[in-house]
């Protein structure tokens, strides 16, 4: 019924009550509201929701990469396999980025650096964090870009980023984030500047990477199609809050949160028989609310079809059994249909 | 209709309006550029300086060309900051040197920007073969040593005002050009533009209206960098003689009495001190536009 | 739907091609040539949709840029209303000019941010010298809330609206010279999905209520489909394929258009017919692969395809293709 969390036992990564705060011109403002999600072993978990949820933040968040000044972590663990990271130095948190949680972000390009080759980059987060001689981890370099299935690694080793495509680029980026085989690996919107034919292609590779290695996923994308083909669980996101949370199923066949529900209907899919031309589509009237005015009560109610008074306070997290919850006053008492 | 309210929502929330205050750009860096104090210290320096150039010859009417004490005096109370080889008073040829020294730089900035910005624009916009030509003739201007082609140009013409400005001028405008035809290039990217050819805008409307507005940040600063340049480059050009001779400015003042330096300090000193002070505090005020403009970039 | 065949045609593109020439690497070299867009040929009837579909690189967006003219065509030619542009008189080509208009991908950098949302509106009217003031003053407040927006946010700035609102803006800046023809180069990508239906049902209302004609491009099968009459997939600079949407959907032909299909990411997990994923990535269009464009990520690829370069033609009715077999059981 409330807030406080059971914790699994499975769990690789418990997160309880992530909040942060973002100081605007003197303003507290609350980008993150203490959001609680696990992660299992080998599970991936999708977030989804529109740009401005907070889902890149809770990201940043988990790695302790908030941007510092303006931002903050108020409030918050985040266990990873038991041990706190919101306590740790930021030797020791160092040490966990890229060794336990490695991550991958949307622009691949940009994460590169243009003026070293491929082989060199990898080469040197190999040194980084294995004690092996520069002969070593080039071998291992290979290995790493035949397990991403770059072709003809040797070649492209020497190549520069610019060289490559952009499927190319993220390629290389989940083969960084793969060295030190990580126990998570967050994936903030990793094909989003792709093309549809690569963007599969990539999800194909992190799938069987997967099964493989037995690492666990986030995705955080906007997508709600790159969710069902990659996720397991899935948490949707408002305004900083965790508005819905359930298995993949339960999300995309029952959805019980009415944001969820709006994105769902709003979403086009393609239609073996191209019915519903030009018509109407469902959709959520308004834009997400300005999280510098923020109203009291539920942040959806402004948009809300379904609103009542009792919106006008804040819904709690209703637990609607084991890691299915939703933050609505919908679910209160019942009313659950 | 787009944007269908059910009536339930509304009336439990108060539909929300334009919620945010219509800040405009231009006002934001006014606050920004107001929360600087070294800058707005400059800024009231500059104001005090160009005060000082409108109302210092009325107020204080004297002939700074007279010989009104015995030459080389130290400053006593006759004369506030001494006296010259010739006895003239250096404070009040500070005082009479403002207005000159401020119209030159400002002037010299003026044209220098103008020829800057129209070599600059046109280049950037049109890009190709247009580009090409400007750039090269830019590139000629800029190889050359500013101040030594400067000092040709007076030399050769004659030393009046407006050869002195138009010499600053025409030695100095590559860099505005450059500057102004990188962020065209930049700006002309943007879909906003490739808009306004779509519904037909001319060439010209789209630099002046469209693109210039949003060069503006970094031309502005360029700019009032330029000035305090500009100071610079008159009173070298000074110091070296080459300056109308009716005309009193401070980098003339320190030329004049180069010579009289270990005897009599004051005589180069003062204008000196005018001179850093209003190039330091031009500077300051850069500093304080590029801050106010790029507001992430503080503190780097 | 079979309606298409008595409206008039409104545009015809005829063997267009845009070649870009890149600076030489070195003094002695040729200048690299980019066959953006290379021979593509369609007619749009008035009051329909043409998707042109495809991925980044595939020449979708220069080709909607050439119609409009701006980005200058190599070759072929571009009808509009039985008059070739480029042929007519200046006078004339101003006016045909202001018929058509384009609404772009990224709405943060469509609008110029030292504008306010009224200025941008009013710009056209302006250009084109259009009514007193005061009756410009009355087009824009009609186009405000035309696109769903209110009256008092005219005097905003483009920072001060969210993604949709923005795209709202610039639809109604394409709109002001009552254009007949609006190219939409990506509306909806860059917006959220609820958003995007916003959108997409604004500029289905607008196509109806304003009988307007639209070239969709976009990269999105299920936007597409939702939007257009007839889609044309391009491909390296190419149609490869070309037909009505319920033909294109339900009886794809070619290998990319399925390959395209299957990629896509469907929230629903009934359709995973036949799934076809392409290896590699799209060639540079500098130096394209002989022959088929499409061979080097084809599994259907024989000898022939690297020697001869197929044609579009019609396969069946109202369907065309670009290929030298039949890669689908389908006639």
């Amino acid at each position: 019924m409330d807030d406080s969390l059971e914790i699994k036992e499975d769990a690789v990564l418990q997160v309880m009550n992530l909040s942060v705060d973002f100081d605007v011109k003197g303003n507290n403002v609350s980008i993150l509201s203490k959001v609680n999600f696990g992660l299992g072993l080998g599970e991936t978990l999708g977030i989804v929701g529109e740009s401005g949820c907070g889902k890149s933040m809770t990201a940043l968040a988990l790695l302790r990469m908030v941007p510092s000044p303006p931002g903050k972590i108020s409030e918050g663990e985040v266990l990873l396999n038991n041990v706190d990271l919101m306590t740790l130095s930021k030797k020791e948190i160092k040490n966990i980025r890229g060794k336990e949680l490695s991550m991958i972000f949307q622009e691949p390009m940009t994460s590169l650096n243009p003026v070293f080759t491929v082989g060199n980059q990898l080469v040197e987060t190999i040194l980084e964090h294995k004690d092996l001689s520069r002969v070593d981890a080039l071998k291992e370099a290979i290995e790493l870009l035949r397990l991403v299935q770059i072709p003809a690694p040797e070649q492209r080793i020497k190549e520069y980023p610019h060289q490559l495509s952009g499927g190319m680029r993220q390629r290389i980026m989940i083969a960084m984030a793969l060295v030190c085989q990580p126990k998570v690996l967050i994936a903030d919107e990793p094909t989003t500047a792709l093309d549809v034919t690569v963007q599969a292609q990539i999800f194909d590779l992190l799938k069987e990477i997967q099964a493989k290695t037995k690492m666990s996923i986030i995705l955080i994308t906007h997508d709600f199609g790159a969710i069902s083909e990659m996720a397991d669980r899935v948490i949707v996101m408002y305004a900083g809050y965790k508005v819905e949370e359930g298995t993949l199923d339960e999300i995309r066949n029952s959805p019980l949160h009415p944001y969820t529900q709006g994105l769902l209907r709003s979403m086009l899919v393609i239609k073996p028989d191209s019915s519903g031309f030009k018509k109407p589509l469902p959709e959520i009237p308004g834009s997400v609310p300005d999280l510098l005015n923020r109203q009291p009560g539920c942040p959806f109610g402004p948009r809300c079809s379904q609103a009542t008074i009792k919106c006008r306070s804040m819904p709690p997290n209703f637990n609607l059994g084991f890691k299915r919850s939703v933050k609505c006053w919908l679910a209160d008492n019942g009313r659950v249909e | 209709m787009t944007q269908p309210n059910t009536p339930n929502s509304d009336q439990i929330f108060s539909s929300e309006e334009i919620t945010s205050e219509p800040d405009v750009k231009w006002q934001d860096t006014f606050h920004l550029f107001c929360a600087n104090r070294a800058a707005l210290l400059g800024l009231t320096f500059v104001c005090l300086f160009i005060l000082v150039g409108i109302f210092g010859p009325i107020v204080i009417p004297a002939d700074p060309f007279e010989m009104v004490a015995m030459p080389l005096m130290s400053p006593n109370g006759q004369t506030l900051f001494g006296s010259d080889y010739l006895g003239r008073d250096v404070f009040v040829g500070i005082i009479h040197g403002a207005r000159p020294t401020m119209i030159i730089a400002v002037t010299a900035t003026l044209v220098t920007v103008l020829i800057g910005i129209t070599i600059g624009a046109i280049a950037g916009y049109y890009g190709g073969m247009v580009d090409n030509v400007l750039m090269r003739i830019t590139e000629f201007f800029q190889v050359l040593p500013p101040l030594v082609f400067a000092m040709v140009i007076v030399a050769v013409f004659s030393s009046h005002i407006v050869v002195v400005i138009l010499a600053i001028a025409i030695t100095t405008w590559p860099t505005e050009a450059r500057l102004t035809r990188a962020e065209f290039l930049k700006i002309k990217e943007n879909e906003y533009v490739t808009a306004s050819r779509a519904i037909g805008d001319r060439n010209f409307r789209i630099i002046t209206k469209i693109i210039l507005p949003n060069a503006m940040p970094p031309l502005m600063i360029a700019i009032t960098l330029r000035v305090g340049i500009t100071v610079i480059y008159e009173a070298a050009l000074s110091f070296l003689g080459l300056t109308d001779p009716d005309v009193i400015t401070w980098g003339k003042m320190i030329g004049q009495s180069r010579d009289f330096f270990f005897e009599a300090w004051w005589t180069v000193t003062f204008p000196g001190v005018a001179i850093l002070l209003v190039v330091l505090c031009i500077a300051l005020i850069g500093d304080g536009l590029n801050d106010a403009f790029n507001p992430k970039l503080r503190g780097r | 739907m079979s309606e298409s065949k008595k409206t008039p045609t409104l545009l015809k593109v005829d063997k267009l091609k845009v070649h870009f020439e890149l600076k030489r690497e070195s003094w002695f070299s040729d200048k690299p040539v980019v066959h953006a867009v290379d021979g593509v040929s369609f007619k749009i009837n008035l009051g329909q949709t043409l998707g042109l579909v495809g991925e980044s690189g595939c020449g979708k967006t220069t080709t909607g840029r050439a119609i409009l003219g701006l980005v200058k065509s190599t070759e072929g030619t571009i009808s509009f209303e039985g008059e070739k542009l480029g042929l007519v008189s200046p006078k004339k080509m101003l006016q045909l000019r202001r018929r058509m208009q384009i609404i772009f991908q990224d709405p943060y950098s469509a609008l110029n941010p030292r504008q306010t949302a009224g200025d941008i509106v009013l710009d056209p009217l302006l250009v084109h010298n259009i009514g007193n003031s005061k009756e410009r003053q009355e087009r824009v407040d009609e186009l405000f809330s035309l696109v769903g927006l209110q009256k008092n946010q005219q005097l905003l700035y483009p920072h001060q609206f969210s993604g949709g609102q923005r795209q709202r803006i610039c639809i109604a800046r394409a709109l002001a010279l009552k254009p007949d023809f609006i190219v939409c180069d990506e509306p909806v990508s860059a917006l959220d999905v609820a958003i995007q239906a916003q959108i997409l049902n604004l500029l289905c209302k607008l196509q109806e209520e304003l009988n307007l004609t639209f070239l969709f491009i976009s990269h999105d099968l299920a936007v597409i489909q939702h939007v257009c009459d007839e889609i044309a997939v391009m491909y390296l600079g190419v149609i490869v394929e070309k037909a009505s949407r319920s033909e294109l959907f339900e009886n794809p032909r070619h290998p990319y258009t399925r390959a395209l299909l299957s990629a896509v990411l469907s929230g629903s997990p009934e359709i995973k017919v036949d799934r076809i994923r392409l290896e590699g990535d799209i060639p540079n269009p500098i130096n394209k692969p002989t022959g088929c464009r499409f061979r080097t990520r084809c599994s259907f690829a024989k000898e022939i395809c690297g020697e001869l370069e197929p044609v579009l033609e019609e396969k069946s009715s109202g369907h065309w293709e670009a290929c030298h077999f039949q890669t689908t059981n389908n006639q």
